[in-house]
């Protein structure tokens, strides 16, 4: 009989810890198919980060460093300065990535670091139980909003992609989503450009992935999805926002 | 062949040699010297010097280059040794080799930018969150920096560890003649390294253990590590200490001045001595006691207000009495001046004068 799916070497056989309904059991997938078919799965380090996907290093059947909160482009950065010809990637969320780490994102990005990051928006701190975070849209309630985020005293969400592009070092940015089938396709083919750059050596790679979160939404993972796409999607668009096609 | 250094670029050139190949740093005074001159040498030896956007990010790229199984380092001062301390902390925990040095200046806060020796408790008791010690070195000359700095390599490969070059501004900024003594060559093989699982199980480079018992096992490893280092590692420099009775106990630049003090006190007929501690941790309690107990009193020599006094005392264990004389907030402690303070323990029949720390 003939094998129709099968699990993707590049992920390894432990069960994830995520919640039902959570999105980024699929972006792992999506990611470890990537990194499947292009034949890169012994060559490949990845950086996991702190949040929901800290136990990324469980999950990726790669060598992995887990690096401190928001620290994984840093440490990134030192493994592929020792390691140039390897595709080292980290896997963050947007409270690590938006948040504590926006130093190390940004200086990474203008650096032109030849790495690629996957960054998974759900619009909250997850693993701490939902709170707010740079991402959290204006009126949305968290544990630390409760009334809603209120932009006079809690400001802005911050659109990374979009601040990203504003610098000449990344050579690859994109916003995908994951909720619905057609969206999971086109974040595919983002990810798999954003390892193809890094192995042409073209410079940084960037492609935020929205996902849902129900447990801290208090949705149902239909519901999630659906809120993702009437909420998230209209300060959030989806596309490509950088795509260098040859070095400069 | 000797060359006449400073300090902070001797370490540079000693790094070198021992095989260090990646630096990452950001400048703060007085130890800019180190990554200006690895700047312009890293490349020469086709290294990697990277200016990073904050110690913060120095500190995690020292931690990702480690992982990846290369001679690390990276430097600051006090301000910025803060800022690192997070990732020292998972450094510590993932057990991976690197070298940091901390050329000390006047805290605490912004302080100031003149020698001092006020991070001695932030080196030897770990310094970030958890149960973690660094192995730190204490040079006392421009030479020494060199030497130590390949030291400091060869004990972070061989317990994968940190290790913590201890200099001040003194010896930092100061120009003496230096000499490179080749190392033995041969690289450390790293199996734990994060390079690509081709041909082998993945490795991983983790710090969290969220299961308590596997997290004490841990701990206890680490802690079981320590004891081996502290048994095999203990290094410090003796002086006059063979019929002392008045023991002088300083480290760095403030045992060079203290050694003058004793030199003083033995040209009047005083039996001084010095014990110059050279790892502060592991800190030799057990040489430093038993020196102490042929004496009549100890004074310990500082550039802060009484740090490594402690780790005299524990040593002492009450067999002798222990002053403190320090300056503070990049002050030099004369040599005259220390020579006074033996000259108070010598003339007060030793036991009977103490002044409070």
């Amino acid at each position: 009989m003939a094998t129709m799916f099968a699990r993707p070497e590049a992920l390894t056989a432990n069960p994830f810890h995520y919640c039902p309904g959570c999105t980024h059991g699929v972006i792992h997938r999506l990611v470890a198919e990537v990194i499947d078919e292009l034949g890169i799965r012994e060559n490949t380090v990845a950086v996991a980060s702190v949040g929901c996907s800290v136990l990324a290093y469980n999950y990726f059947n790669v060598d992995v460093q887990q690096a401190a909160h928001g620290r994984a482009p840093a440490v990134a950065t030192g493994i592929k300065r020792v390691l140039p010809d390897r595709v080292v990637f980290t896997y963050q969320g947007d409270g690590d990535l938006a948040s504590i780490g926006t130093a190390e994102i940004v200086h990474a990005a203008a650096r032109g670091e030849k790495i690629t990051v996957i960054f998974v928006n759900n619009a909250n701190y997850g693993m701490t139980g939902g709170q707010l975070a740079p991402t959290t849209l204006p009126g949305q309630v968290t544990t630390t909003s409760p009334s809603g985020r209120d932009v006079t005293r809690a400001g802005y969400p911050i659109r990374m992609v979009e601040m990203l592009a504003t610098l000449d070092g990344p050579a690859y940015l994109a916003r995908a989503s994951v909720h619905n089938p057609a969206q999971v396709v086109k974040a595919k083919k983002m990810l798999r450009r954003a390892f193809e750059v890094q192995m042409q050596g073209l410079g940084f790679a960037l492609v935020e992935v929205l996902s849902s979160c129900p447990t801290n939404w208090g949705l149902k993972p239909v519901e999630a999805l659906r809120w993702l796409e009437k909420n998230m999607l209209p300060y959030y668009p989806t596309g490509e926002f950088k795509c260098l096609q040859q070095a400069v | 062949m000797k060359t006449l250094m400073k300090g902070n670029e001797a370490i540079g050139e000693a790094a070198i040699l021992a095989g260090c190949r990646y630096f990452f740093g950001y400048p703060i005074t007085p130890q800019t010297e180190l990554p200006e001159y690895l700047a312009r040498r890293l490349p020469e030896v086709n290294g990697v010097f990277l200016q990073a956007e904050s110690e913060v990010a120095a500190i995690n790229m020292v931690y990702g280059a480690a992982g990846a199984g290369a001679r690390v380092m990276t430097s600051s001062s006090g301000p910025g040794i803060s800022l690192k301390q997070e990732g020292i902390s998972y450094i510590a925990a993932a057990e991976l080799p690197c070298v940091i040095v901390d050329i000390m200046r006047g805290g605490p806060g912004l302080g100031g930018i003149q020698p001092s020796q006020s991070d001695y408790f932030q080196a030897t008791r770990g310094g970030g969150h958890g149960d973690y010690r660094l192995i730190v070195l204490a040079p006392a000359s421009v030479q020494e920096m060199a030497d130590l700095t390949g030291l400091a390599f060869e004990l972070a490969d061989r317990y994968r560890n940190p290790v913590l070059l201890l200099g001040d501004g003194v010896l930092g900024q100061m120009m003496e003649p230096v000499s490179f003594n080749p190392l033995p060559a041969g690289e450390t093989v790293k199996p734990w390294a994060t390079t690509g699982c081709r041909g082998r199980e993945r490795n991983v480079v983790n710090t969290l253990y969220l299961n308590p018992e596997e997290l004490e096992a841990v701990n206890h490893r680490l802690q079981e590590k320590y004891r081996l280092i502290e048994a095999r590692e203990c290094r410090a420099e003796t002086y006059c200490t063979q019929d002392a009775e008045i023991v002088v106990v300083a480290f760095g630049i403030a045992a060079r001045i203290a050694k003058a003090a004793v030199d003083g006190a033995r040209a009047e007929g005083v039996r001084a001595g010095l014990v110059r501690p050279v790892t502060l941790w592991p800190f030799p309690y057990r040489m430093l006691a038993g020196v102490l107990k042929r004496a009549k009193a100890a004074l310990v020599v500082e550039m802060n207000a009484g740090q490594m006094l402690e780790d005299v005392r524990l040593a002492a264990e009450g067999c002798v009495p222990v002053s403190f004389y320090g300056r503070t907030g990049g002050m030099l402690p004369g040599s005259r001046a220390v020579l006074e303070q033996i000259r108070l323990l010598g003339g007060k029949k030793y036991g009977h004068y103490v002044r409070p720390a």
